[in-house]
């Protein structure tokens, strides 16, 4: 399982990739093995205030239906449109083609994970 | 999330076990037995199975073997089919109710010889069929024998079964009929060699008793195969293809409290043979109101207008009301879009309003479409 270690994590499998104030969010290759195939996608609309907590999204495979978390706070600045037209790059390419959405930040993050403590986290629950 | 293994101690295993694991499959508990849900993955199966072809392991199906004198007559008698009019080497698609006309399950009966026929239940009916023929059976001279423990089922489907199979075989394979079976070898194994399935191609089911036989069978297909694009498929793959075929699943399209008629099936009820048999005079009560759509249920298929999947057992809804409920939906890798089956009171109709199935509190748009989803070119 690969966990970068230029990312930072959330306990709901998802990686954050903060930049210039905005944050890249996606699932992880933790969270897209446990899906299975990927067949659906709904981030949230570009343009909606997320915090930091919240459900903003939902992820479908073709067995189960799972939330999409918005890991930071702040307004959502850009949708991957790719991934909702093509679901699957979500499982293939989690942490490069597969992003979800970007977050301009409203306050700074709170709660992530190095990598180190959410490989920790995988390997308890696994 | 399901782990593969963990609590697979009760389970039944196939004859192939070891064979799936070094494949990677993963697991799972199928109706008391640890089956393949897939392997690779579902979508690539489903595709290779309606372009190129798919090896799956069926061997949590029922086999019953129905002998002796009287035993077309017992069948007739216990089932809707008329089935001492299949010729031997022949197959049918037939159901057994019980006497108010409910769906105990739906199964193909081969035709082995004269008094010697195949029943395939379904894995979760075993015992149901079982016992209803063995009680059925009283007064008829025939013996009901439950082989299901050591016979393996291995199916090969696709458009390129034919090439795949036939390098393996003795059988001379255009001889052999849709829905026909008959005792052949495959890679040196005795089996039972029949012209059917349950994807909607083309393609073979291949009975191996005893199921020790089954692995080498099993090996020999895949690696013929493989040049032509043959992947070993699981019941994820499976269930897809049929929701495509639009045909049914028990427990999802038929049920103890559904006719066949409500599954748009009352074709299999054959009122014409001559005596009694379980369910008849409900079964001509459940015609007649199919026939009129005074009563009783009725299939509809639909696909949806997004991307977003519609369910089992979600709500159908016309116009904001609810008029049905999903008995199968999964997206169509075919199609590309979410598909499903729903049942509706038979006197709905269904050619005009708003459709939309109701997804966890959001309407998704569908539109009613005929079924099957997909039928393929012969």
């Amino acid at each position: 399982m690969s966990v970068p270690a230029e990312l930072s994590y959330t306990e709901e499998h998802e990686w954050v990739s903060i930049s210039d104030g905005v944050a890249t969010v996606g699932i992880t290759t933790y969270a897209a093995e446990a899906l299975g195939e990927i067949v659906f996608v709904e981030p949230p609309e570009a343009g909606a205030t997320v915090a930091a907590g919240d459900t903003c999204g939902e992820i479908e495979s073709t067995k189960s239906v799972s939330d999409v978390y918005a890991p930071v706070s702040g307004e959502v600045v850009d949708v991957n449109s790719a991934a909702v037209e093509d679901p699957e790059i979500i499982g293939t390419d989690p942490y490069g083609q597969g992003w979800l959405f970007k977050v301009e930040l409203s306050e700074e993050p709170k709660d992530l994970l190095s990598p180190e403590k959410y490989t920790q986290l995988t390997e308890g629950e696994g | 999330m399901t782990s593969a293994g963990g609590d697979s101690a009760n389970l039944r295993e196939t004859a192939l076990r070891s064979a799936h694991e070094a494949l990677g499959a993963t697991l799972v508990d199928f109706a008391g037995w640890l089956m393949p849900l897939r392997y690779s993955g579902e979508k690539a199966e489903h595709t290779a199975v309606r372009e190129k072809a798919g090896l799956f392991d069926l061997s949590h199906m029922g086999e019953v073997r129905i002998t002796g004198p009287q035993a077309a007559d017992l069948l007739d008698y216990s089932m809707v089919g008329h089935l001492s009019k299949v010729s031997v080497g022949r197959a049918r698609y037939t159901m057994i109710t019980d006497a108010d006309g409910g769906v105990l399950d739906d199964l193909i009966v081969y035709r082995l010889a004269e008094d010697d026929y195949l029943v395939v239940p379904n894995a979760a009916n075993v015992g149901t069929v079982l016992a209803a023929l063995q009680e059925r059976a009283g007064g008829f001279d025939a013996v009901v024998d439950d082989r299901s423990g050591d016979t393996a089922l291995i199916a090969l489907q696709g458009p390129a079964a034919v090439e795949i199979l036939a390098p393996l075989t003795d059988a001379d394979l255009s001889e052999i009929k849709y829905y026909a079976g008959y005792r052949h070898t495959v890679a040196g194994q005795p089996v039972l060699l029949a012209r059917t399935g349950y994807t909607g191609e083309d393609g073979f089911e291949i009975f191996i008793e005893p199921a020790a036989g089954a692995p080498a069978v099993w090996d020999a297909l895949l690696k013929a195969g493989e040049p032509h694009g043959l992947v070993p498929a699981g019941l994820s793959a499976r269930d897809t293809l049929r929701l495509e075929a639009g045909m049914p699943l028990y427990g999802q399209e038929l049920s103890r409290d559904l006719t066949p008629f409500d599954a748009g099936l009352g074709r299999v009820v054959k009122f014409e043979k001559e005596g009694d048999f379980v369910g008849r005079a409900a079964l001509e009560r459940a015609a007649e109101r199919s026939a009129d759509r005074s009563g009783g249920r009725r299939l509809i298929g639909l696909a949806a207008r997004g991307r977003r999947p519609i369910r089992t057992g979600m709500p159908l809804l016309r116009d904001g009301e609810q008029v049905g409920t999903l008995s199968s939906g999964a997206p169509s890798p075919t199609l590309g879009r979410p598909i499903a089956m729903a049942y509706v009171d038979a006197g709905l109709d269904a050619s005009t309003g708003e459709f939309a199935v109701d997804v966890r509190g959001r309407t998704e748009p569908v539109d009613v479409v005929e079924l099957p989803f997909y039928k393929r070119e012969r």
